[in-house]
């Protein structure tokens, strides 16, 4: 097994990529994220790829839909207020079912917000990353490693799946150091018939498209998207749990809140208190099996983020609002410390809901 | 102090070396000593994990801070306050911690000439489990791109290798070898290498620095006090 050495979180983004076979990346730097675009700007000349950076975000996801339609893997990484200009994009991509990794590092909004960590684009995420019927399968990594192993992992099913997917990582997890072991280099399988890579007089031309002047046309286009984001919903799945058998107090947060959380859950039980967290690894599709399988044990469920809510009505949605779902979190660029989720687990301990 | 010999020391390397840690426990350590110490941070590029954000600490042990203008805000504007010029100039101790890499050490290049006429310390941090300088050429290459932009040579190494919470005494004592080689390689003296507190190294490490560690992440700090509202 290769070494463990210590890399930054926005580097090792940068690096897993790499080593998941992408040689194209396309962007424009934001604070807390660019030190994704510096280490690929160096990077990528030195191993045969492409590091462009665009006039914009807005030029820069095009030319991720254009790299992603030839059939290359391909990516970018911006912050908040990027994504929201690269909405547009996003969505020609998912309509186009051209897959593509885009990475968001988080930091707090609305508007040019601020520099400082935040997990506010969970709507955006998962709701509406841009207009119309789409999803992105959406990855919430907790540590350093696990955002390098799941980069691999997303680049792998946007393939699969045809469909572009998200890191959603926060500017915690961006800037952070913490040891990890690089997965080994693979080469991805080469197996894109559809892609626009030369027909060679061999094929038809490959039409990678967003328009359909035939509504049954893009409606029946749309359904069997719908159809592909079923059996993701069914198969894809994930979310980590912790002492959240016996829990009576669920706990349910994702990124580097969860990890404030997990703390929070171990000064809980050595006071005698039955704290347990569900971690969602997908935020789409949603964890609604793991958060179920809690549902009957639980007391209360208690949603910890660095936003004002916004995974809440998804949690109550996956347990059919059979419990109580309270909510704790610091907004702004704030993180929220260990202590004060202690505070807030000992009050739904002492009954007040 | 033992541990460094001048009256203005620099500690600059590649990010994420541990520099500020390294920094904060220079300075905490000279004040207990009885000394007057002034930490300037630097760091004008990363965003945030910076040694201004243990001010608190450190002022109580009376370690005086200067760091950027808007250091800790939601701001990104890399301004310096004034005070940092006349703090290298005015004769009591200071240590100043740069930020990363050549672009980190731009930053120091403004006072080359003031930090120079100090005749200072120079310690390049280097760690030997830091993605990019795991060989002892890469670390020399970034030293040289680190003293070109500060237009600063070097004058010690700090071997202050190590794995954040998983370093063991084997983590420490499998670096030597790598330290010395980066001493031989740049004719730079090996001053020091660093030990975490809690970790006991079997075999006798040379020039053993134990230090302390404060730089954490935000769940595993010591005392976990409630977040402010407004940093």
């Amino acid at each position: 097994m290769a070494e463990k050495v210590l890399m930054k979180g926005n580097e090792a983004i940068a690096e897993a990529a790499i080593a998941a076979g992408c040689r194209h990346f396309f962007g424009y730097p934001i604070t807390p994220q660019t030190e994704v675009a510096a280490y690929m700007s160096k990077r990528m000349p030195k191993i045969g790829g492409v590091y462009l950076q665009g006039e914009s975000e807005v030029a820069s996801i095009n030319m991720v839909l254009g790299a992603g339609a030839a059939g290359v893997r391909v990516m970018t990484s911006t912050s908040s207020p990027g994504i929201s200009l690269m909405a547009e994009g996003i969505s020609y991509i998912a309509g186009s079912e051209v897959p593509c990794l885009i990475v968001n590092v988080e930091r707090g909004g609305p508007g040019l917000g601020g520099i400082q960590p935040s997990q506010s684009d969970y709507f955006q995420a998962v709701k509406a990353t841009g207009h119309g019927d789409f999803h992105m399968l959406v990855f919430a990594p907790s540590t350093v490693q696990e955002t390098v192993d799941l980069i691999s992992d997303a680049f792998d099913l946007g393939d699969k799946f045809r469909i572009p997917t998200m890191i959603l990582s926060d500017g915690l997890l961006g800037q952070m150091m913490e040891p990890v072991v690089l997965p080994e280099p693979k080469d991805p399988v080469d197996n894109k018939d559809w892609a626009a890579k030369g027909h060679q007089d061999k094929r038809k031309h490959n039409v990678i498209n967003s328009l359909y002047i035939d509504p049954a046309e893009l409606e029946r286009k749309n359904r069997d998207r719908f159809e592909k984001y079923r059996i993701i919903q069914e198969n894809e799945q994930r979310a980590e749990e912790y002492l959240a058998d016996d829990a009576e107090i669920v706990l349910v947060a994702f990124g580097a809140s969860s990890r404030i959380a997990h703390s929070a859950v171990d000064m809980a039980r050595k006071k005698g208190i039955k704290a347990g967290l569900v971690r969602p690894i997908t935020l789409w599709p949603f964890p609604e099996k793991f958060l179920n399988k809690h549902a009957a044990h639980a007391k209360v469920f208690l949603s910890v983020e660095m936003n004002m809510g916004q995974m809440v009505d998804d949690v109550r949605l996956a347990i059919r609002d059979s419990k109580p779902v309270r909510f704790f979190g610091r907004t702004g660029g704030i993180v929220p410390t260990p202590a004060e989720v202690l505070q807030q687990i000992e009050k739904l301990n002492g009954g007040e809901f | 102090m033992r541990y460094i010999e001048r009256r203005v020391t620099v500690v600059c390397g590649h990010y994420g070396t541990g520099k500020t840690n390294l920094s904060i426990n220079l300075a905490l350590d000279c004040a207990r000593e009885g000394e007057h110490v002034t930490l300037i941070d630097m760091d004008v590029v990363n965003p945030y994990f910076r040694s201004s954000d243990y001010a608190d600490i450190l002022t109580r042990e009376g370690v005086r801070v200067l760091g950027p203008n808007f250091a800790n805000s939601n701001l990104d504007t890399p301004s310096l306050p004034a005070a940092i010029g006349d703090s290298i100039s005015d004769g009591e101790r200071v240590i100043i911690d740069v930020g990363g890499d050549d672009a980190g050490a731009t930053a120091l290049g403004v006072y080359s000439r003031r930090v120079t006429d100090a005749d200072p310390d120079v310690i390049y941090v280097i760690n030997r489990y830091r993605s990019q300088t795991t060989t002892p050429e890469e670390a020399v290459s970034i030293l040289s791109e680190i003293e070109n932009a500060a237009r600063i040579r070097a004058t010690c190494i700090a071997n202050n290798s190590h794995l954040k919470e998983f370093t063991t005494a084997s983590t420490v004592e499998d670096s030597l070898p790598f330290a010395e080689r980066v001493s031989e390689l740049t004719g730079l003296p090996l001053r020091f290498t660093t030990v975490p507190s809690g970790v006991d190294p079997l075999n006798k490490v040379p020039n053993m620095y134990p230090v302390s560690v404060y730089v954490r992440a935000p769940w595993e700090k010591a005392g976990n006090r409630i977040a402010e509202g407004n940093r």
